[in-house]
């Protein structure tokens, strides 16, 4: 007994620093959210989110001559934005494997210059794994002086493997939506 | 056990221990506690006054929806929430305040510091053995960061908040309508007190983990100690592992709101969706924080009233555990209309019905305790008995909320407002008074008058069935939550629901008038007053229990289980 009370205060004092460490930890934890919600959006294209390829694997791929797919492009602005941003082409029809290239047309209506950041999204949503952007005015903010007017490419191709996904084999269109936002400060 | 000898050597490593009954003056007793019982009972006072406060919300909301069309919200907006001349939408807007406020309130003010701080304090020591708390003065802060809490959040209804006055943004705080959609300090104030109340709560639980693992009686092992104390073991597991996330999350959308971080604003690359994420991977273990406490309680109350130790005993503790893993695997099936693909779906649809097996066991173990047991019918346990009724029908509708695609048509009507109200509102509540009227005489030395604990049981019933069950109906017929008006078909089930609302506040006052008559003129009560089912550690004490406890520590015999 005369011991006892050193040694519970000690073991007190350890559980409850556990405990805190434990606490400590999940919150770090959920800041680490943050980046493992993108990687993991990006890596599964979870919620519509379309990869990214480079020009290596895109030139790797092999056009399947005669498989095709409808490509539908959607553009819209931030209540905010002061732009005006549309496609070139509402829908266009691709070879599937085949790089393709898109272009969309954006205007700044004001006085002012304004940076742009774009956000993006596929939809039906299991089809984003399959489609691969190498190329997008999405990838970096755009400026645009007062009045001024440019034309922005996109360049995607859309991988065979999707003719393999049962849950996708019905699709004919795949819808790739933009939003472009005023870019909050850096 | 019950006289506990003086002792040489504890009376001089605490001095002031040597006598029992020495008790610090009222200011330094009540406002600088460090003593487990007089903090529990503070919170029990806390929540009683919160959860009256949530309850006349309630009574509002259930006023203005009585009738359809806009009756009454006007006159809340002027004469309670001081707007001068308030907008049809500031008016509009007052009802998603006063949603957030008994969200907010009855969740983080009432049930929670009910059952971890009030009766978790009061109990979790005396049922182990253990003279105090780990840590008595971090006991002290948890309640005070929690009162700090609930006063934040009381500044926030009269400060603006967007459209109107208040914090708009339900107890969900859904980004973007918490971040861009509510200008103003009313929402800060609302984050803030989760801040505060969350930091209490975590400060609580490192504590009840410290005490529960380190200061049982000799010959407590963790396999013989109390249901209740298992429960508020896991409970706290849960507290540790989930409020921070909470934090981490209503953290960003301060930051969001403030300091121009875009973790939920896709123009600097962010998702609303993670919010959700993050919410309810705190969320979903929220609700066993909610309840695994009253599933301890209850366990302890059917024991003692069917003179047999608990059925299943290895079981019931393990079910909890379980109930608490696999609760931190389910949260998206509260997200299943985000656009989640099939597999998500089928997963946690899976998942979550999982969660019926543990909570079946209960259900079970509960069942047979009672089953060929001589059973008395004092006021907790009709309260128990009736939480068992109560808690099933609110699993059943879960049950079939579970289901990724049933939820499609039936997220956010009232249906989902009925079978959460069935667990929570008429489970968790049913489940403090029941531990309430178990253990008032013990903390308060006085009786209760049972008449009154019955009557207020039959009334309470009848009440927040009429309130609630009716719901159902209205959801599946498609009408949805968080809307202060509705479509004139829906006018009957919505006027019985308010109907009975007030047949179940009649029952509260029943409630605190049974408290005052205790107070005033109830009788002595000894120190084991429920005879010989009552087999804890509590029962061997006066009754109230001296002011200091066990400085002798109990020690446990083997047959002495449960």
């Amino acid at each position: 007994m005369s011991t006892a009370p050193a040694s519970v205060a000690n073991g007190k004092l350890k559980t409850g620093l556990a405990a805190l460490a434990f606490a400590a930890g999940m919150l770090m934890l959920g800041y680490a959210a943050v980046p493992l919600y993108r990687a993991f959006c990006q890596a599964t294209g979870y919620g519509g989110t379309p990869r990214r390829a480079s020009e290596l694997e895109a030139s790797g791929m092999k056009a399947l001559a005669g498989q095709t797919m409808s490509i539908r492009f959607d553009a819209n602005v931030d209540p905010n934005m002061k732009w005006r941003f549309s496609p070139e082409k509402t829908t266009q029809t691709v070879t599937i494997g085949e790089r393709s290239m898109a272009f969309f047309e954006a205007e700044n209506l004001t006085d002012k210059t304004i940076t742009g950041a774009a956000s993006y999204n596929i939809s039906p949503d299991e089809t984003a794994s399959y489609f691969n952007k190498v190329q997008c005015f999405c990838f970096t903010r755009q400026t645009l002086r007062p009045h001024e007017k440019v034309r922005m490419p996109v360049v995607f191709f859309v991988d065979p493997k999707i003719l393999g996904d049962k849950d996708v084999k019905d699709v004919r269109q795949i819808t790739l939506s933009y939003t472009f936002h005023v870019a909050p400060p850096a | 056990m019950a006289t506990i000898p003086h002792d040489d050597f504890l009376a001089h490593e605490h001095e002031d221990h040597a006598h029992h009954d020495h008790k610090p003056g009222f200011f330094a007793r009540w406002f600088m506690s460090t003593n487990h019982k007089d903090i529990g009972t503070l919170y029990l006072i806390f929540a009683v006054c919160a959860g009256i406060i949530g309850g006349a919300i309630s009574g509002m909301m259930r006023a203005e929806l009585a009738h359809p069309g806009i009756q009454y919200l006007g006159w809340f907006a002027t004469h309670i929430f001081g707007e001068s001349n308030p907008s049809f939408d500031q008016t509009l807007h007052l009802w998603n305040v006063l949603i957030t406020a008994h969200g907010l309130i009855m969740v983080f003010f009432m049930v929670m510091p009910a059952m971890i701080g009030g009766f978790g304090n009061w109990f979790v020591p005396l049922m182990i053995g253990a003279p105090d708390m780990a840590f008595p003065r971090m006991n002290n802060i948890s309640f005070w960061l929690t009162v700090a809490g609930f006063c934040s959040l009381m500044i926030s209804p009269f400060v603006p908040g967007g459209t109107g006055n208040g914090a708009g943004i339900g107890w969900t705080a859904y980004a973007p309508l918490s971040t861009t959609g509510s200008q103003g300090p009313a929402v800060d104030f609302a984050i803030f007190s989760l801040h505060l109340a969350g930091a209490g709560s975590i400060m609580g639980a490192i504590n009840f983990i410290t005490t529960i693992f380190n200061m049982r009686a000799p010959g407590m092992t963790l396999h013989k100690m109390p249901l209740f104390v298992w429960s508020v073991l896991v409970t706290a597991f849960l507290l540790l592992l989930a409020l921070p996330v909470l934090a981490a999350a209503i953290t960003m959308l301060i930051t969001d709101r403030n300091f121009h971080t875009t973790f939920f604003d896709p123009a600097g690359g962010g998702d609303p969706i993670l919010f959700q994420h993050l919410f309810w991977f705190f969320g979903h273990p929220e609700v066993y924080i909610m309840i695994l406490p009253g599933f301890g309680m209850i366990s302890q109350i059917i024991s003692t009233f069917s003179k047999k130790p608990v059925f299943g005993y290895l079981g019931m503790a393990y079910a909890m555990v379980a109930i608490g893993v696999v609760g931190f695997v389910v949260w998206a099936h509260h997200m299943y209309t985000t656009g989640l693909s099939e597999d998500v779906k089928m997963y946690f649809t899976t998942a979550t019905m999982v969660i019926a097996v543990p909570t079946g066991i209960k259900i079970f173990s509960w069942i047979a305790t009672m089953w060929g047991g001589s059973i008395s019918f004092k006021s907790p346990m009709v309260w128990a008995m009736g939480f068992i009724f109560l808690f099933t029908v609110g699993g059943v509708t879960g049950v079939v909320l579970a289901n990724g695609g049933i939820d499609d048509n039936l997220q956010d009507t009232y249906y989902v407002v009925g079978h959460f109200h069935y667990v929570l509102s008429l489970g968790a509540v049913t489940s403090l008074f029941a531990g309430f009227y178990y253990w008032f005489p013990k903390m308060s030395g006085r009786w209760h008058s049972e008449l009154l604990a019955h009557l207020h049981f039959w009334v309470f019933f009848a009440g927040v069935n009429m309130v609630f069950f009716p719901m159902h109906f209205l959801g599946m017929q498609g009408m949805p939550r968080r809307y202060p008006d509705y479509a004139p078909a829906f006018e009957k089930w919505n006027h019985l629901s308010t109907v009975g609302y007030m047949v179940m506040s009649v029952s509260i006052v029943i409630f605190l008038i049974n408290i005052a008559y205790a107070l005033v003129a109830g009788k002595k009560a000894a120190g084991n007053y429920w005879g010989e089912g009552a087999t804890t550690l509590e029962w061997t004490l006066s009754s109230p229990p001296p002011f200091h406890q066990f400085e002798t520590l109990p020690k446990i015999e083997d047959d002495h289980h449960h």
